[in-house]
């Protein structure tokens, strides 16, 4: 009868194992951060990998975003006679909230699950404990490189996301159905604010690189050294990151907007 | 790959980054607002400013001249202090200019429109508007023209 009941605290105690040894290791990276400033040039070489090489997804799917937001606008606009509107429509969610999200969402998926699975795989093949035995500190080496990286491409990708398709929205609405092409800009101006909506999407999409590049770097220093442990690890980054994103979303819009 | 290359890619992204941030700034939002603050302040009373908000419009003839800066209420007059910021190309406003607030469209925003007045002195900073027009209430309209139907 006690069984279930042990198996639940166990879980539990589980649980709270894995958040402290996350904290724990946030800690680690967060004390030789100092290493990104002394040693820039792996810092870069991260960020081509992190970075550069998330450029066409978040493109692609950034210009598809904006004119889906364009056609949807405009459908359900039109019935009230308000399509003018669709430039301030688009910006608004996209700055607000899909900018950041979406983002976010696609980073964990391409490069925080391949952050996970090159750290775990070095821990499984012991190159993590062949540094240290050559007096090399992998955090230093390998961790704060990668969640450094991870942690600036996120709102620069989130801008270009955004960037990207409000043209998309634009391309839509005004190049195929016929919205004026002044009233979109001007629409778009006239409501988006700078420090309350521009603002607040880099807040987000700061934090949710912060949250995105601590989750896959902890998953793949903290992977159990076999094939197994290693896919485990990467799904875990992936669905870890989207759940802590959606609910950070949640979190920052009600602390952001909720006043108003 | 060689470093340079790598080093020339990233340097790209992070243009592009910039400049996307920067299209959202500029093109996107209405930071060129804050901009150009310069400009003299006026202050206004109203009996009720409906849902004028801090940053509407303030024109002349339709033509934007200025933004409201500050509303609150005045305990002593039991008004609304609506404070705006005129930029100081349009230094020329008569001093009996008057303030209304309309609404722009059927459901649109609520603006500031003034209408100059005759005298030779002109609005300076810190000076207050004395003829204001308050914002129409759609409930006070819909009962003043219940009254009238029922009296008549």
């Amino acid at each position: 009868m006690l069984g279930p009941l042990q198996r639940l605290g166990r879980w539990g105690l589980g649980v709270f194992e894995r958040l402290g040894r996350g904290h724990l290791f946030l800690l680690r990276i967060l004390l030789s951060l100092g290493v990104a400033v002394t040693r820039p040039r792996l810092v870069i070489r991260e960020l081509y990998s992190v970075g550069v090489l998330s450029l066409l997804i978040i493109a692609v799917s950034g210009l598809f975003v904006g004119m889906v937001l364009g056609y949807q606008g405009y459908i359900t606009l039109v019935k009230f006679g308000a399509e003018e509107a669709l430039g301030s429509v688009v910006a608004l969610s996209l700055v607000r909230e899909l900018g950041p999200v979406v983002t976010a969402l696609l980073f964990a998926g391409r490069a925080g699950s391949a952050l996970t699975a090159e750290i775990g795989l070095m821990k499984t093949t012991e190159q993590l404990s062949g540094m240290e035995m050559m007096a090399v500190d992998p955090v230093k080496r390998v961790i704060v490189p990668r969640f450094v990286a991870a942690f600036i491409s996120l709102p620069l990708l989130a801008a270009i996301f955004s960037a990207v398709a409000v043209m998309g929205g634009y391309f839509i609405g005004v190049g195929l159905l016929g919205v004026d092409g002044g009233s979109y800009w001007s629409q778009m101006q006239a409501n988006v604010d700078f420090y309350e909506d521009v603002m607040n999407g880099i807040i987000k999409s700061l934090v949710f690189g912060f949250v995105v590049a601590w989750i896959a770097v902890f998953e793949g220093h903290d992977t159990v050294p076999t094939s197994e442990g290693m896919s485990r690890s990467t799904t875990r980054t992936v669905v870890h990151s989207a759940l802590a994103v959606l609910a950070l979303d949640f979190i920052l819009t009600g602390l952001m907007f909720g006043d108003i | 790959m060689t470093t340079r290359t790598i080093e020339i890619a990233v340097g790209i992204f992070v243009a592009l980054g910039l400049a996307g941030l920067f299209m959202l700034a500029m093109q996107v939002s209405n930071i060129s607002e804050y901009r150009n603050t310069d400009g003299y302040t006026v202050n206004a009373y109203f009996t009720n400013i409906g849902g004028l908000k801090v940053r509407a419009p303030v024109t002349v003839s339709g033509v934007r001249v200025g933004r409201v800066t500050a509303i609150r209420y005045d305990p002593e007059r039991f008004q609304a202090r609506v404070e705006m910021t005129i930029s100081a190309a349009h230094d020329y406003l008569p001093a009996d200019t008057q303030a209304s607030i309309y609404t722009a469209g059927l459901l649109g925003e609520q603006y500031i429109a003034l209408e100059p007045g005759g005298e030779d002195d002109v609005l300076v900073h810190g000076s207050e508007i004395f003829y204001t027009q308050s914002a129409l209430v759609l409930e006070e309209i819909i009962g003043r023209i219940l009254v009238n139907l029922t009296t008549n």
